[in-house]
C-alpha cells in the first residue's frame, strides 16, 4: 500500500470538486474492494476522499412512484428494505446472493456498481493486465479463463463485472445520479453506465474524473415475478459463473439480464421479445455475438439452461 | 519402552478418562482468542520488526539484477536480505527448492528477498519497490505433456513398481474388464493460519516462534539451512492454526525471519501473505491415474493394476497414489507403478492423506464402475473382494480389519437399500438424487515418540513433549493419557507442547500423531509410576494409581507426598519392534454420500454424509469426530471445487488466494454423521489406538463422485466435478 492523504468530504459537490482538483484522488465509502486492491498496489490512490459522512444513506420514494436509493445505503439495508422486498424483489435477491453478511454490512450501493473485476490476472501484479496497467497486455487471454467473459470482450480484456446487484439494477432500468466537479448533476441510465472493455479496459464506466454517485433511482415497479438465479461452484461466497436476473409477467413477457458473462451486466432488450418462446430463443439473441474460450464455452449452455429453469419457476 | 509384543491389559484399559468425549482442554484459550499463535507472540521478545517476503515474478530462469536502491530508501526500512547478502545457506532435508532463491529461479513466487521495516505497512510498501530484472527460460508446466518423459526418482525407483502373479495375462483373460483413466488436480492446503514466524537472536543462539507440525524435523532443517549447530536453535510452536501437511517442513517464513533478524539486529516477524501460500509453499501434486481391474462374472477380482503419474521439481518426489491399491482388495494378479515427471511448478509434497487421498478418489470410482459392469451392488462387490491379509504377502495378516463391518453398518444406517441401482431415476423437484459409497484405507504408521513427565508437590502432573496440536486435539488426548496413567483428574494435568527443548515426539503428520505421541506419554508415565512407587516404598507391580491416591495392599500414599518439594521427573520414549512388519496395520472407513444435482445447472448439493470408521481405540470420540467431519468436508472440496488452476504458459497457480481457490463453505456441508466401530488394536501400541485424521478424507471424493453418477448417469473421471462437466449429460430443461 502506498502512502496516501485523507480527507472527509462535507458535501457531494465539495467531494467531487476535491476529487477533480487532487491528483490521484479516489472516493472511499465501504472500502470492501478498494482497500484490498490498495494493499496489493493494484489501486494506488495518492489521496482518499471519505464520503461516508455525506447524508446519502436513505431510501426515498420518488414522485414518479419509484425509489431513490442513496449512494451510501449499505447492501444489507437495501436488501432488507420493505419497499425493495415488495416491489423490487430481484434487487433484494441479487444483493443477498452476493458476498457475505459482513461485507454487505459495509458495502454501499454506489461502491457495488464500481467494484472491479475479480479476474485473477488483474489481482497478480506480476502479470500483464491492460486493465491494471494499460498497454501491458492480457495474460488471461490464452490462460485460465474459466470464470471470464464470453461476450462483449476484446483483444485487450476478457474480464467480467462481478456484481450481482448491478445485474438487478440493469434489469430494473435504474438510473445512476451523480454530481460533477462543477456542481452540476446528471442521471446516467444504467445501460450506459458500465463500458465494454474495447481497447481501454481500464476505463470501466462513463463517469468523468471527479464525478461522484449520489443515488441510484428505480422507476416505478413493473410487477411480475422477480427471480435471481446465481450459479456458482459453491453454495455461498463465490462469484457467479453465470447469473440470471429475470422479471417475468403473467403473459410470459419480461426482462432478462445476465451476470458473469461480460464486462458489464448483460442485457439485450431485443432478445426479451423472444421470452414467450422460451429460453433457447432468448439465449440465442442474448448471446448471439458470444466468443467464448474453450474453458468457458460451457457458460453458453449454462445460461440457456438456467434461464429455462428461471422461466419454468416463473410459470409454476 | 520397547513395544515388540502385543499389548496386554494395562492402566489405559480402565477408560476412566481415555476414550471419553471430554472437551478439548485448550478450548477456552481458543474461544477467548488467547491461544498464542506464532504471529501474535508480541510478548515473547521486545522490539519486533516486520518482514515482508518478495516472491519471484517468473517461474523459471534467473535474476539478471536486483535494484534495492528505492526500497532501501523507503521509510522505516531496516534491512533487505537477498541471496546476494544472505551468506552461504544450506538446504533442509525436506526441501526441494531453495527457500531463498536467486540468482536461479526454480518456481513462481520462490522467495527472492525479504524487506525488514519498523512497521508491517512500511515493509510491504518497500517490498513493492524492489526492482528485479529477470531472464526467463522455458519450463515444463503441463503434467499431461510431461507424463511420458518420466524418469525413476532418486531413492524412489526401488519401490516404483510392485507386482504379484501375472497381471497382464489375468487381465487379458478376465471376462469383465475395466480400463479407465482418472485425473486429480493440484490442491492447496488452504489452512486458516498462514505460515508465520518470529525470529530472535541472542548472540549465536536463535529462537523461533513459529507454526509448524514437526518440531524435530524443522529444528534440524533450520540449523542445516543456516549452517549452525542444532543446539543453537530453539523452536516454539504451541498452537497451529491448521497445517494439513503444509507445515510439516521448514518454509520460507522461518528462514527469512532468521536471516532478517540477523541482518536487522533485532527480532523479526514474518507471515506469508495469502497470495504466496499457493506458489511459495508446497501443494498436493496433480495426478493422472490409470486403473485396470479384471474380474470373474460373479465379481471376484482376478487382476488389479494401478499406475500413477505426477510431477515435481528436479529432486522432488511423486504423489504415491497407488499405495492403497496394494492393500485394499484381494486379487491374485496385481501391479502398481508410480511415475514422476519433471515439472517446473512449485514443489509438491504431502497434504492430508498423501497418496491415499487422490489414489482413492480414482480407485473407488473404478470399483463403482466395475460393480456397475458386473451388475453387483457396489457394497457387495467390495465385500466380495475383502481380504484379511496383505494381498501381496498372504502370510502377513492385518492387525485389525473391519472394512466389511464398516460397509454393512453404514449401509444399514444410511438406508442404502433404498438406492436405485439404475442412475438418473430419482428426482425431487429440481434435484436429481443419488447415493454413493466408497471405501477408504489409511495406514497406521509407527514411529518413536518421547515425553517427559513431571510430578510436583501439589500432585500436579506436567507433560512435556515436542508434539504439536494442529487443531486436532493433541493437548487433550495427551492430558487424558497422563490423567489415566497417574490416576488424577484432568485438571491436575498440565500439557506443554511444541518446543524443541522438550523430548522429540512423533509430531503431527500422516495421522501418526495421536497413537505414537500418547504411547510416548504412556511410556514416560510408566517410569513415573515406578519412581512414585519406589519413593513411597511400594512394590511397583501391585501399586494402584486412582483418585490422586497411590495404593499398594493396605498402604496408601499420595502423589504429592511422593513428589515432595523436589518433585519427580521421568522421561521415556515408545520404540517399536517389528510388529509393523509382521502385521499390516491400517485404518478403515466406509463413506456414504447422498447428493442432489440441479437438473438445469448441474450444481451439486450434498444432502447427507456418513462415515463409519474402524481405527482402533478412539482416544476421545469428540475430538476424533471433529477430525473426521473436517476431513469429510475437505473431501467434498476435493470432489466438487478444489483445483489450483495451472497457467501452463507462465508456469504458476493462478487462483492463489481464497477467493479463487474455493473450499467448501457452511452452506455446502449438510449434517455429517460419524460412527466409530468399537475396536481396540493391541498390535499398534499400548494405547491400542490408531490415527483418524487422514482416514476421514480417504474415499470421500469418490463417494461424492459415485453419488453424482447415481443421480445423473454422468461418470466424471476428472476432478473436481464442477457443473461444466455434467451439463452435456443432463436432461433437457
Amino acid at each position: 500500500m502506498k502512502p496516501f492523504t485523507y480527507e472527509r468530504a462535507h458535501s457531494p459537490a465539495e467531494a467531487a470538486a476535491a476529487a477533480a482538483r487532487t491528483e490521484g484522488a479516489k472516493f472511499i465509502a465501504g472500502g470492501t474492494n478498494l482497500l484490498d486492491l490498495m494493499k496489493l498496489e493494484i489501486e494506488t490512490p495518492m489521496h482518499l476522499i471519505d464520503v461516508n459522512g455525506l447524508a446519502l444513506d436513505t431510501i426515498e420514494t420518488t414522485p414518479e412512484g419509484g425509489l431513490r436509493i442513496g449512494a451510501l445505503v449499505r447492501n444489507t439495508a437495501l436488501a432488507a428494505d420493505e419497499r425493495v422486498r415488495r416491489d423490487y424483489g430481484l434487487l433484494s435477491r441479487a444483493l443477498l446472493a452476493g458476498a457475505s453478511g459482513q461485507l454487505r454490512n459495509k458495502a454501499t450501493t454506489a461502491g457495488n456498481l464500481l467494484q472491479r473485476t475479480r479476474c485473477p490476472y488483474f489481482y497478480d501484479t506480476n502479470q500483464p493486465c491492460n486493465k491494471r496497467q494499460p498497454g501491458s497486455g492480457c495474460a488471461a487471454i490464452g490462460g485460465f479463463s474459466r470464470p471470464l467473459a464470453v461476450i462483449g470482450a476484446s483483444d485487450a480484456c476478457i474480464a467480467t463485472h462481478p456484481s450481482d446487484m448491478a445485474v438487478a439494477m440493469r434489469a430494473l432500468d435504474a438510473t445512476v445520479e451523480t454530481v460533477r466537479s462543477d456542481g452540476t448533476t446528471r442521471g446516467i441510465a444504467i445501460a450506459d453506465f458500465h463500458r465494454l472493455p474495447g481497447d481501454t479496459p481500464d476505463i470501466e464506466t462513463t463517469l468523468v474524473p471527479g464525478e461522484l454517485i449520489t443515488a441510484v433511482t428505480l422507476p416505478k415497479p413493473v410487477g411480475g415475478k422477480h427471480i435471481y438465479r446465481k450459479v456458482r461452484d459453491r453454495a455461498s461466497y463465490a462469484f457467479a459463473l453465470v447469473s440470471v436476473g429475470a422479471i417475468v409477467q403473467r403473459d410470459g413477457t419480461g426482462r432478462v439480464a445476465l451476470g458473469g458473462v461480460a464486462h458489464r451486466p448483460w442485457r439485450v432488450e431485443a432478445a426479451e421479445a423472444e421470452m414467450p418462446r422460451g429460453a433457447k430463443a432468448v439465449t440465442g439473441r442474448l448471446l448471439a455475438e458470444a466468443r467464448p474460450t474453450q474453458e468457458n464455452a460451457f457458460k453458453l449452455p449454462l445460461v440457456e439452461r438456467t434461464l429455462g429453469a428461471v422461466l419454468a419457476e416463473a410459470k409454476g | 519402552m520397547r513395544f515388540d509384543t502385543p499389548a496386554t491389559t494395562n492402566p489405559i484399559d480402565q477408560l476412566r478418562i481415555v476414550g471419553q468425549p471430554v472437551d478439548r482442554i485448550d478450548g477456552p484459550l481458543k474461544t477467548t482468542g488467547t491461544a498464542p499463535y506464532a504471529y501474535e507472540r508480541h510478548d515473547v521478545v521486545p522490539n519486533q520488526a516486520y518482514g515482508y517476503v518478495v516472491g519471484s515474478a517468473i517461474a523459471k530462469g534467473r535474476i539478471a539484477s536486483i535494484d534495492l536502491t528505492a526500497a532501501r530508501a523507503a521509510p522505516g526500512v531496516l534491512a533487505i536480505v537477498t541471496a546476494d547478502n544472505a551468506g552461504k545457506l544450506g538446504k533442509g532435508r525436506f526441501n526441494t527448492a531453495k527457500l531463498l532463491g536467486g540468482p536461479d529461479i526454480e518456481h513462481y513466487h520462490q522467495a527472492i528477498a525479504i524487506v525488514i521495516a519498523e512497521m508491517f505497512e512500511q515493509a510491504r510498501a518497500a517490498a513493492q519497490l524492489v526492482r528485479v530484472d529477470y531472464v526467463r527460460t522455458d519450463g515444463m508446466f503441463d503434467l499431461a505433456a510431461a507424463k511420458d518423459s518420466w524418469k525413476p526418482a532418486a531413492g524412489f525407483d526401488a519401490t516404483a513398481d510392485s507386482g504379484v502373479g501375472d497381471f497382464a495375462g489375468a487381465f487379458a483373460a478376465a471376462p469383465i474388464q475395466l480400463d479407465a483413466s482418472y485425473t486429480t488436480p493440484d490442491h492447496s492446503h488452504a489452512m486458516m493460519e498462514p505460515h508465520a514466524s518470529i525470529a530472535a537472536w541472542e548472540g549465536d543462539r536463535l529462537t523461533l516462534w513459529t507454526s509448524n507440525q514437526m518440531i524435530n524435523w524443522t529444528t534440524d532443517d533450520l540449523a542445516q539451512t543456516l549452517g549452525i549447530a542444532r543446539e543453537k536453535v530453539r523452536l516454539v510452536s504451541p498452537f497451529i492454526g491448521g497445517g494439513f501437511g503444509g507445515k510439516l517442513f521448514l518454509r520460507a517464513d522461518a528462514v527469512l525471519a532468521a536471516l532478517g533478524a540477523r541482518a536487522a539486529g533485532r527480532p523479526v516477524k514474518v507471515a506469508l501473505t495469502r497470495p504466496l501460500i499457493a506458489n511459495n509453499t508446497t501443494h498436493r501434486p496433480a495426478t493422472i491415474q490409470r486403473i485396470r481391474i479384471g474380474a470373474t462374472r460373479d465379481g471376484k477380482i482376478t487382476a488389479i493394476g494401478h499406475e500413477s503419474w505426477s510431477g515435481d521439481l528436479p529432486g522432488g518426489g511423486p504423489e504415491n497414489a497407488v499405495q492403497q491399491t496394494r492393500l485394499l482388495y484381494a486379487g491374485a494378479n496385481r501391479m502398481t507403478a508410480t511415475r514422476l515427471a519433471t515439472l517446473d511448478l512449485p514443489e509438491g509434497n504431502a497434504m492430508r492423506a498423501p497418496g491415499e487421498a487422490p489414489g482413492l478418489m480414482a480407485l473407488e470410482i473404478a470399483m463403482d464402475e466395475m460393480a456397475e459392469k458386473l451388475e453387483i451392488d457396489p457394497i457387495e462387490f467390495r465385500v466380495l473382494n475383502d481380504t484379511q491379509v496383505d494381498p501381496e504377502n498372504p502370510s502377513r495378516p492385518f492387525s485389525q480389519r473391519q472394512l466389511v463391518e464398516c460397509l454393512r453398518t453404514g449401509a444399514e444406517r444410511f438406508g442404502w437399500k433404498t438406492r436405485n441401482a439404475k442412475p438418473g431415476r430419482l428426482r425431487e423437484g429440481r434435484w436429481l438424487i443419488g447415493m454413493g459409497v466408497a471405501a477408504g484405507l489409511r495406514n497406521n504408521l509407527l514411529t518413536t515418540s518421547a515425553a517427559r513427565v513431571r510430578l510436583d508437590h501439589r500432585g500436579v502432573v506436567t507433560v512435556e513433549t515436542d508434539m504439536t496440536d494442529i487443531g486436532t486435539g493433541s493437548y487433550t488426548i495427551i492430558a487424558q493419557t497422563a490423567a489415566e496413567m497417574m490416576g488424577v483428574p484432568l485438571d491436575k494435568v498440565v500439557v506443554r507442547l511444541g518446543d524443541s527443548s522438550f523430548p522429540a515426539s512423533a509430531g503431527s503428520g500422516g495421522q501418526w500423531g495421536a497413537n505414537n505421541s500418547t504411547a510416548g506419554v504412556y511410556a514416560a508415565c510408566i517410569k513415573l509410576r515406578e519412581a512414585v512407587a519406589q519413593k513411597l516404598g511400594f512394590n511397583s507391580a501391585d501399586t494402584i494409581f486412582a483418585e490422586g491416591q497411590v495404593r499398594s495392599g493396605n498402604r496408601t500414599g499420595s502423589l504429592a507426598e511422593a513428589a515432595g518439594d523436589a518433585g519427580l521427573v521421568a522421561e521415556d520414549a515408545i520404540e517399536y519392534g517389528d510388529l509393523g512388519k509382521q502385521y499390516q496395520q491400517s485404518t478403515f472407513v466406509a463413506h456414504f454420500v447422498e447428493v442432489g444435482v440441479d437438473v438445469a445447472t448441474g450444481e451439486t448439493h450434498i444432502r447427507r454424509m456418513l462415515a463409519v470408521c474402524a481405527a482402533g481405540r478412539i482416544l476421545n470420540p469428540k475430538s476424533a469426530r471433529s477430525q473426521i467431519i473436517g476431513a469429510m468436508t475437505m473431501g467434498v472440496g476435493a470432489a466438487l471445487m478444489e483445483e489450483l488452476a495451472v497457467d501452463k504458459r507462465r508456469g504458476f497457480f493462478v487462483n492463489h488466494d481464497l477467493a479463487g481457490y474455493e473450499v467448501p463453505v457452511h452452506a455446502d456441508i449438510p449434517h455429517q454423521e460419524v460412527i466409530f466401530l468399537d475396536e481396540t488394536d493391541p498390535i499398534s501400541s499400548p494405547m491400542k489406538a490408531k490415527g483418524v485424521g487422514e482416514l476421514g478424507l480417504c474415499g470421500v471424493g469418490a463417494a461424492v463422485a459415485n453419488a453424482i453418477h447415481n443421480a445423473t448417469g454422468v461418470r466424471v473421471r476428472d476432478y473436481p466435478i464442477t457443473l461444466d462437466k455434467l451439463l452435456s449429460g443432463l436432461p433437457e430443461v
